[in-house]
C-alpha cells in the first residue's frame, strides 16, 4: 500500500511538471509560434497524465483528459486546424484539468459543471461538423462508421494506451473506395519502431517477428534508412523500423497480443488492409499534414513528411507483394543493435545521456550545508597557516590556494545543482492573471520576461508568494476596468509585465502594469482615516506610495475575493525582508505602477569585504561595494549641524559611519582615520560607509539569524569566520536607511516600514 | 536525585538547577542541548541589553541571554566559571548565560508552588514556580516566555 502511495507522490510529482509543459506549450501555440512539436509535446503531457491516472484508477481525471486528448490529437493529425483561439480553449480546459489533478490528490475540489461544460467544448471542437478534411472522415472514428475497411476500429481511442494513433490520411476516399473489394479483409499491416529500450530489455525484434509469423504469413520489410555511418552509430540506440504484411483471420487483437511484453517499449501502427508503410512510418513520425492522397496508392515518398530521412527511403509495400527483405529472424538479428539519431527518434525517448535524475533536495542541502563548513574550515586553515608565519611561496601554502579555489569550485557547482530558471514559478503565474482578470471583469494580459534567469532554490520557493500577491494587486488595484480604460483612451486589455533580471548579484523581479497608477490622495486618506499615520505629516510622493506596504492597509473598495483582505503589501514586504530582500513601487499617475523586488541570488553564500569597526567585525556584501579609498582631509566637507559628505569625483555622498550607525559607539572619529566604502543601495543611492579598517575579501557562508533569534536592523545575516567566531553582514541598505531616520526631521515611527 | 525515574500518578521531572547571582534558578533537563563554557560573544546592535550577542555552535548561529539581566539584576561580567546553557525553546536554540551549574533535580510536581505576588513584572512573567527542596528555594524558569518575541522587523 505504501508502494502505491509512493508511486503515486511520484505520479504527482510528474503532473506538475506535465502540467507545466503543456501550459507552456499552449501559451506558445496561442502567440502563434508552436510548432508540430510543441502540439506533439502537449499532446503527450496530456496523454501521460491520463495514462496514469488510468493506473490509480482516477476516473474524473481520466475521462476528462480523454477527451482533451481526442482533440488534441485531432489537432496533431491537423484535422482541427491548430488556432489561437483554439489554443484559447485548450488553455482553459489544462486550468480544468490541473483542478482535476489537484483534486485527485486531495487538494481542493473541481467545480464538475464547469468541467462538463469544458469537455462538452472540446468535444464540440472535434465534432465531425466542423467540416474537417476529407480525409478526416475516415478517421473520424466516434461517430461516423468506417467507411472502409482501412478506418481504425472504433475502439480504438479508448484502447490506445500507447500514444499512437490511427489516421488513415494516406488514402484519398476515392482511391480507397475503389480498392475496397480488393483488398482482403485479413490483411493487416503492422508497422513496428523500437525504441532503444526494447533492446535494453533483452527484446528482439526478430522474436517479435517470429511471433506475427505464427498468426499468418508475414512479409516483412526493414527501414534502415536511418541507419548513420559507422562512425557516427550509437550501438545502444534504435534506428531500424520494420513494416510487417501480416495475413491473418484473428484480427487486430491477437497481434497486439504479440506485442505485449514490449509495450512501451516500441511504437506500434496497426492497421487494417494495406497501409502504406512511409505512410504508417510518418505517422509514427508525427508528421505535420496529411500526406497527398495519392501518396498512399501511388507510394510517393517525398510529400509525406517533416522528418524526410524516414519517410523518403521505405520500400513501397502497397499493392504488389513487396520483395521479401527480412523475414528470416536471421537477417533482421544483425540490426537490433542499431540506433537512431534523437532527431530523427521524435518520440519521447529518454536518449543515453539526456536522462534526468530525480534527487532528495534534502541530500543537495545536506550536501550544501557540509561544503558550506568546508570553506568555514578552509579559511581556519588558511588562518592558522598564516599565524605560523609560513611564506606564501612554501608549497605549503601553495597547496593552501589549491584548496581554496577547489573548495570554491565545489561550491559553485553544488549551488549550480540548485540554481533553477524562474520559469518554474512563472508558469503558474498566466493563469492566475487569467483567474483575477475573470473574477474582477478586467481584461489583462500577461507578459513575462527573463523566465530563464537563474536564481537558487531556496529563493525560487519563496519567490511564488510574493510574485502573486503582487500580480493579484497589479491586476485588481492597479488596471483599470475596460470602459475606464477605453474613456482614458489605452487599449481596453491592460499589460501587467513579469520580468526578471540579475542586477548587481541579486535577482530583480519587476511587475509592471498600464493601469492608472496609484491614488496618492487616496492612500493618503485612507493611511490617516486608520490611525497609520498623522493627518499633518507631510510626505513626498514616494513616501505616499510606500503606505500601501504599512500593515492593516487596503485600498480596495469593496473587499473583493482575490485581494483587499488587509493582509496585503505588508505580508509580501515582510516575507521579502525576511529573505533580505527588499520591495519598492514607483507609480506614474495614469501610466501604472511598477512592484521592484529584489532577492539574493542565493541564501547560502556571499562574497564580502571583512571590515573591523568599533573593535567589532562586520562583513559588507562586495555586491554593494562600489570602491574603498582612503579619504584625505579635504575631500571631507561638514554638511548641518552633525552630517558630512565626502567628494567623490565631483559628486558629495553622505558619509555613514557604521559604528555609530549599528550603535556600537556614540561618537565617531575623523572619517580620515579609517577607510571609506563607497557603497550602493538597492534604489542606487550612494552612501560612504566609514569602517577603521579593511581586512580582506572573502567568501562567506551565510547563517540566518532568525533560524534562533530575529531579524536585527542593520544586519542582514550572519557568518563563522575563519577564528571561528561569528560575524555579521551589514545590510547596507538599512544602514543607509538609519541614518536617514536620524535626520532631523521627524518621522512617525509607522512610516519607517515604508523606507 | 538518584531515585530511578517511575512513571507514577505523580510524574517525576529532571530539572538542572544553576546559580544566577545568589539565586538559584531550574530549567526542565528535557530542554537543555547542551552545557558549554563562556567564549566571547558578538554583540548584535539595536538589541536589548540582556542579549549578549551570538556565538559559532558548531556553524549554527547561537543568541546568548544573559539571564541576570533578563531577570532585571544587575549584569555581571562573565568570568571563566561562567557557563552557556543551551536550551531550546520552541523551534529555536538559546544559550542562557548563568554564573554556575548546581545540581539536577528529580523532583514531583506537587513539590511546585506558585510563584508569590511580588511586584516584579519579569520575575512574575518569567518564573512558573517555586520548588522548596532541601532547604533551597529554587525558581523554574519558563522558557517559552523568556525569550523575546520574535518581531517583525520595523514595523
Amino acid at each position: 500500500m505504501d508502494e502505491l502511495e509512493a508511486i503515486k507522490v511520484t505520479f504527482f510529482q510528474e503532473c506538475e511538471e506535465l502540467l507545466a509543459d503543456l501550459e507552456g506549450g499552449l501559451l506558445a501555440m496561442q502567440e502563434g509560434v508552436g510548432d508540430i512539436e510543441t502540439v506533439n509535446a502537449v499532446f503527450r503531457a496530456v496523454h501521460s497524465i491520463k495514462g496514469g491516472a488510468g493506473a490509480f484508477g482516477l476516473e474524473p481525471l481520466v475521462r476528462f483528459a480523454h477527451v482533451f486528448e481526442t482533440l488534441l490529437d485531432a489537432v496533431r493529425s491537423g484535422e482541427v486546424p491548430n488556432t489561437v483561439d483554439l489554443a484559447a480553449v485548450m488553455l482553459r480546459a489544462s486550468d480544468v484539468l490541473a483542478d482535476h489533478v489537484s483534486a485527485a490528490r486531495g487538494l481542493g475540489d473541481v467545480d464538475m459543471a464547469a468541467s462538463a461544460a469544458m469537455a462538452d467544448e472540446l468535444k464540440a471542437w472535434t465534432d465531425p461538423s466542423a467540416a474537417p478534411p476529407p480525409a478526416a472522415v475516415a478517421a473520424e472514428t466516434v461517430d461516423a462508421p468506417p467507411p472502409a475497411p482501412v478506418a481504425a476500429d472504433p475502439d480504438a481511442l479508448d484502447d490506445d494506451d500507447l500514444g499512437f494513433d490511427f489516421q488513415p490520411m494516406t488514402i484519398s476516399i476515392d482511391a480507397q473506395a475503389a480498392d475496397a473489394e480488393l483488398i482482403p479483409t485479413n490483411v493487416w499491416t503492422v508497422s513496428i519502431r523500437p525504441k532503444s529500450d526494447l533492446y535494453r530489455k533483452a527484446n528482439e525484434t526478430a522474436l517479435l517477428l517470429r511471433e506475427l509469423s505464427r498468426l499468418g504469413p508475414i512479409v516483412a520489410t526493414m527501414d534502415d534508412s536511418a541507419l548513420p555511418t559507422l562512425e557516427f552509430l550509437d550501438a545502444e540506440a534504435a534506428y531500424v523500423t520494420w513494416s510487417v504484411r501480416v495475413e491473418t483471420d484473428d484480427g487486430e487483437e491477437a497481434i497486439r497480443e504479440v506485442f505485449e511484453f514490449v509495450d512501451g517499449d516500441c511504437e506500434l501502427d496497426i492497421v487494417r488492409g494495406e497501409a502504406p508503410v512511409e505512410a504508417a512510418l510518418a505517422n509514427l513520425l508525427s508528421a505535420i499534414e496529411p500526406p497527398a492522397p495519392q501518396a498512399a496508392v501511388q507510394a510517393a515518398p517525398e510529400p509525406v513528411a517533416e522528418p524526410a530521412p524516414v519517410a523518403s527511403a521505405p520500400e513501397p509495400v502497397a499493392e504488389a507483394p513487396p520483395p521479401v527483405v527480412a523475414a528470416a529472424p536471421a537477417a533482421v538479428a544483425a540490426a537490433p543493435a542499431a540506433a537512431a539519431p534523437a532527431k530523427v527518434t521524435q518520440a519521447d525517448v529518454p536518449g543515453p545521456g539526456q536522462s534526468v535524475i530525480r534527487v532528495d533536495p534534502e541530500r543537495i542541502d545536506r550536501l550544501i550545508d557540509l561544503v558550506g563548513e568546508l570553506v568555514i574550515n578552509q579559511a581556519m586553515l588558511a588562518q592558522r597557516v598564516g599565524e605560523y608565519g609560513i611564506a606564501p611561496s612554501s608549497n605549503l601554502a601553495m597547496g593552501l590556494d589549491e584548496l581554496e579555489q577547489l573548495t570554491r569550485e565545489i561550491q559553485d557547482s553544488v549551488m549550480a545543482i540548485r540554481a533553477q530558471p524562474v520559469k518554474s514559478v512563472f508558469q503558474r503565474m498566466p493563469r492566475l492573471v487569467r483567474e483575477v482578470a475573470n473574477m474582477t471583469g478586467k481584461q489583462a494580459r500577461l507578459v513575462m520576461d527573463g523566465e530563464n534567469t537563474e536564481v537558487d532554490k531556496t529563493v525560487i520557493e519563496r519567490l511564488s508568494d510574493p510574485i502573486t500577491h503582487m500580480l493579484r494587486n497589479a491586476i485588481d488595484h492597479g488596471l483599470e476596468s475596460p470602459e475606464e480604460r477605453r474613456a482614458a483612451g489605452k487599449n481596453p486589455e491592460g499589460v501587467v509585465r513579469l520580468a526578471a533580471l540579475h542586477r548587481s548579484g541579486r535577482i530583480v523581479i519587476e511587475v509592471q502594469d498600464d493601469g492608472k497608477g496609484i491614488n496618492r490622495e487616496r492612500v493618503f486618506s485612507i493611511a490617516v482615516k486608520k490611525g497609520l499615520i498623522s493627518p499633518d505629516v507631510q510626505l513626498t510622493d514616494e513616501e505616499i506610495d510606500n503606505l500601501i506596504f504599512l500593515p492593516g492597509f487596503s485600498t480596495a473598495d469593496k473587499i473583493s475575493d482575490v485581494s483587499g483582505r488587509g493582509v496585503g503589501m505588508d505580508v509580501v514586504k515582510r516575507s521579502v525582508q525576511a529573505l533580505g530582500g527588499r520591495i519598492s513601487i514607483t507609480s506614474r499617475p495614469g501610466l501604472g505602477s511598477t512592484f521592484t523586488l529584489s532577492l539574493p541570488l542565493t541564501l547560502a553564500v556571499l562574497d564580502g569585504m571583512v571590515v573591523d569597526v568599533a573593535g567589532e567585525t562586520l562583513v559588507v556584501p562586495l555586491a554593494a561595494i562600489v570602491e574603498s579609498l582612503r579619504p584625505k582631509a579635504e575631500e571631507v566637507r561638514p554638511l548641518g549641524p552633525v552630517g558630512s559628505v565626502l567628494a567623490v569625483r565631483d559628486s558629495f555622498v553622505p558619509l555613514i559611519d557604521v559604528g555609530l550607525a549599528l550603535g556600537y559607539r556614540n561618537t565617531s572619529p575623523s572619517p580620515t582615520e579609517g577607510v571609506v566604502l563607497l557603497v550602493e543601495g538597492e534604489d542606487g543611492s550612494r552612501a560612504a560607509l566609514v569602517a577603521d579598517a579593511i581586512h580582506g575579501q572573502r567568501q562567506v557562508v551565510i547563517k540566518s539569524l532568525e533560524q534562533n533569534y530575529q531579524q536585527v536592523e542593520g544586519v542582514a545575516a550572519a557568518t563563522i569566520l575563519g577564528d571561528g567566531r561569528v560575524a555579521l553582514i551589514l545590510d547596507v541598505d538599512a544602514v543607509i536607511n538609519l541614518r536617514r531616520r536620524e535626520s532631523p526631521r521627524p518621522t512617525e515611527p509607522s512610516l519607517i516600514a515604508a523606507e | 536525585m538518584s531515585d530511578p525515574i517511575h512513571v507514577a500518578s505523580t510524574e517525576r521531572r529532571e530539572l538542572i538547577s544553576f546559580r544566577v547571582g545568589q539565586q538559584e534558578y531550574c530549567v526542565n533537563i528535557m530542554a537543555v542541548r547542551e552545557i558549554r563554557g563562556w567564549s566571547p560573544a558578538t554583540s548584535l546592535p539595536q538589541s536589548p541589553g540582556y542579549m549578549r550577542g551570538v556565538i559559532n555552535l558548531r556553524g549554527a548561529v547561537l543568541p546568548i541571554m544573559d539571564l541576570a539581566a533578563r531577570l532585571g539584576m544587575p549584569m555581571v561580567e562573565p568570568n571563566v566559571r561562567s557557563v552557556i546553557i543551551v536550551v531550546q525553546a520552541g523551534d529555536r536554540m538559546v544559550g542562557l548565560l548563568v554564573d554556575a551549574v548546581s545540581d539536577i533535580l528529580s523532583i514531583t510536581d506537587d513539590l511546585v508552588q506558585p510563584t508569590p505576588d511580588v511586584a516584579c513584572d519579569s520575575v512574575r512573567s518569567f518564573v512558573r514556580g517555586i520548588i522548596s527542596i532541601e532547604g533551597r528555594m529554587i525558581s523554574e524558569v519558563s522558557l517559552d516566555r523568556i525569550l523575546p518575541e520574535r518581531e517583525a522587523m520595523a514595523a
